[in-house]
């Protein structure tokens, strides 16, 4: 009877707990899609925010939004990926070293976001930024002060343990009979890895792109001091640009405005774009995913 | 017993993984031209041993070799040895089928690029003859673009045979080829292995006696890591001079 009774409640809390989670993101979601759906419109997606961000739309910040992730994957997967094979391929598992940077990655991940932001600050605008300046010989700032490029380089090294532990993974989990049968034809260890390791491994990478772009696209703390703006006279045309971003915007709207109430539909329908984007970005990466992967069964 | 000249041959050979001594003082003379089987309980090194042939031992972190084996009469364990060439001389294929998940065309041309031939036409000729070779030119000849993934696990066997013929080299070597096959697919590679003696040093791994009776010319007994006893297989399998050897290949044990 004790273990009816046990059983019962273990099914029961379960089935509690799944619904309470579903409840609040439905919620959420709902909420956001009741308030925020009448305020879309094509002028909101392509105009820029009028009247102290009271009216108008959010043009510039879902292309600033935009362009950070983009640059932010240019930069931040290669890097992860080049680690990742260097951790798998090239060093002995039990060797200090990679056990040194798996300590270090593994640690990257759990630094509180705002530290990365004031990290990009100080390394990236302020050593980087002013060191190119004054290689350059530049008398007015130009690279030595918050950009595009810095936010997008603060991002990728927040989302670089991200890339690294899913592009492991992937190289991991190529069979070692695939490797051995290309290093039994003559290729060099190079060779296999160019050749055989990492077309079968694109998935992984792939999917170590996705995180990476679903983590980075949400975060604000990172860019605040790096690159982010208020408002933007016209759009950034370059990487040492500032920018416009969607949760930068979001966090204007509520908390910098002097009529917070005359924003309050903007804030709805802003974090509506901000959730469909970063749905579409992943979304996008899952479907070249899947076609990827069938496409390398079927080939 | 010698008629044939040598192509490998091992002298004194021990290897170790770790602490383990899995070959203890192995010396053997491998003829050229001809299929020679080993045979063995699972464990007795007979892998391990096919494996110093093409050095794929040196991929396992704690493995160790002491003493020689040479190839045409070239210690490969030299300092002066690339490995890379020495791989491309002696050919391997597998116990699992291993084709790359690219088309069959390229599987094949896999290993001619590696060594540098890029002219379209020179590579349509070495697939399609490494595809003749591989006795599956006529089955795959219309879908040369497609999948090798996409195989059956016979003709992937004989694919990856025809890949390791495609960048020409002088021997053979198959560790248990046919384990993973049905009856008739292994009956295809054994009259492949035939035909391929002609061209090639072939040296076999299996556990199937009836098959190394059916296509290899010499037999080695492997037992706990020592060479126990090596000859023509026909002595091998009607008059062994050991009695650890006839036990085995009686099926009183192993």
């Amino acid at each position: 009877m004790n273990k009816r009774v046990a059983g019962f409640f273990a099914v029961g809390s379960t089935i509690v707990a799944t619904v309470c989670i579903l409840v609040i993101l439905f919620g959420m979601a709902g909420m956001f899609l009741v308030q925020g759906l009448p305020h879309l419109s094509w002028a909101f997606f392509t105009e820029a925010p009028r009247n102290n961000n009271t009216e108008g739309g959010i043009f510039p910040a879902i292309y600033g939004t935009t362009l950070l992730v983009f640059i932010m994957t240019l930069l931040g997967v290669p890097v992860g990926t080049i680690t990742a094979i260097y951790l798998t391929e090239y060093t002995k598992q039990r060797a200090w070293l990679p056990r040194v940077i798996r300590f270090a990655v593994n640690t990257l991940a759990g630094v509180p976001s705002i530290v990365f932001g004031l990290f990009g600050l100080g390394f990236f605008v302020q050593f980087l930024g002013q060191g190119v300046d004054i290689a350059l010989g530049n008398d007015q700032m130009v690279w030595g002060k918050p950009a595009l490029v810095w936010a997008a380089a603060t991002l990728a090294v927040l989302t670089l343990p991200v890339v690294i532990v899913s592009v492991e993974e992937a190289l991991r989990a190529v069979p070692r009979e695939v490797r051995e049968g290309s290093l039994a034809l003559g290729a060099t260890k190079w060779q296999t890895i160019w050749k055989v390791v990492l077309p079968n491994s694109v998935t992984g990478i792939l999917t170590g792109s996705i995180l990476a772009v679903g983590r980075g696209a949400g975060e604000v703390a990172p860019i605040l001091f790096t690159g982010a703006v208020y408002s933007l006279p016209e759009l950034p045309d370059g990487l040492s640009d500032q920018f416009m971003h969607l949760g930068y915007h979001l966090y204007v709207l509520a908390t910098q405005s002097p009529d917070v109430d005359a924003t309050m539909p903007l804030q709805y329908a802003t974090t509506l774009v901000l959730l469909g984007l970063t749905l579409v970005l992943n979304f996008a990466a899952v479907l070249i995913r899947s076609r990827l992967r069938s496409r390398q069964i079927r080939l | 017993m010698k008629k044939h000249a040598t192509k490998i041959k091992a002298d004194n050979l021990c290897f170790y993984y770790g602490e383990k001594k899995a070959l203890d003082n192995v010396s053997m003379d491998i003829p050229e031209r001809e299929v020679t089987a080993f045979i063995g309980p699972s464990g007795c090194g007979k892998s391990t041993f096919l494996r110093t042939f093409n050095r794929m031992n040196d991929l396992i972190e704690s493995a160790r070799v002491d003493g020689r084996v040479e190839i045409d009469g070239k210690n490969i364990y030299d300092s002066d040895i690339d490995v890379v060439k020495l791989r491309k001389r002696v050919g391997m294929v597998f116990q699992k089928s291993n084709p790359f998940p690219k088309s069959i065309y390229e599987n094949i041309a896999y290993g001619p690029r590696l060594n540098g031939i890029r002219n379209a036409v020179e590579l349509d000729e070495i697939v399609e003859k490494s595809l003749v070779r591989g006795a599956l030119w006529d089955e795959v000849k219309d879908r040369l673009d497609q999948s090798a993934l996409g195989l059956s696990g016979g003709q992937q066997q004989r694919l990856c045979i025809a890949r390791a013929v495609a960048v020409d080299p002088d021997i053979l070597l198959m560790d248990e080829p046919c384990s993973a096959l049905d009856p008739i697919s292994t009956a295809k590679i054994e009259e492949l292995i035939l035909e391929l003696k002609d061209m090639y040093t072939i040296v076999i791994v299996t556990h199937n006696m009836q098959q190394a009776a059916r296509v290899s010319e010499y037999t080695a007994f492997f037992y706990l890591g020592k060479l126990i006893e090596y000859d023509r297989t026909k002595k091998i399998f009607t008059n062994p001079a050991k009695k650890e050897t006839e036990d085995y290949v009686t099926g009183r044990f192993g």
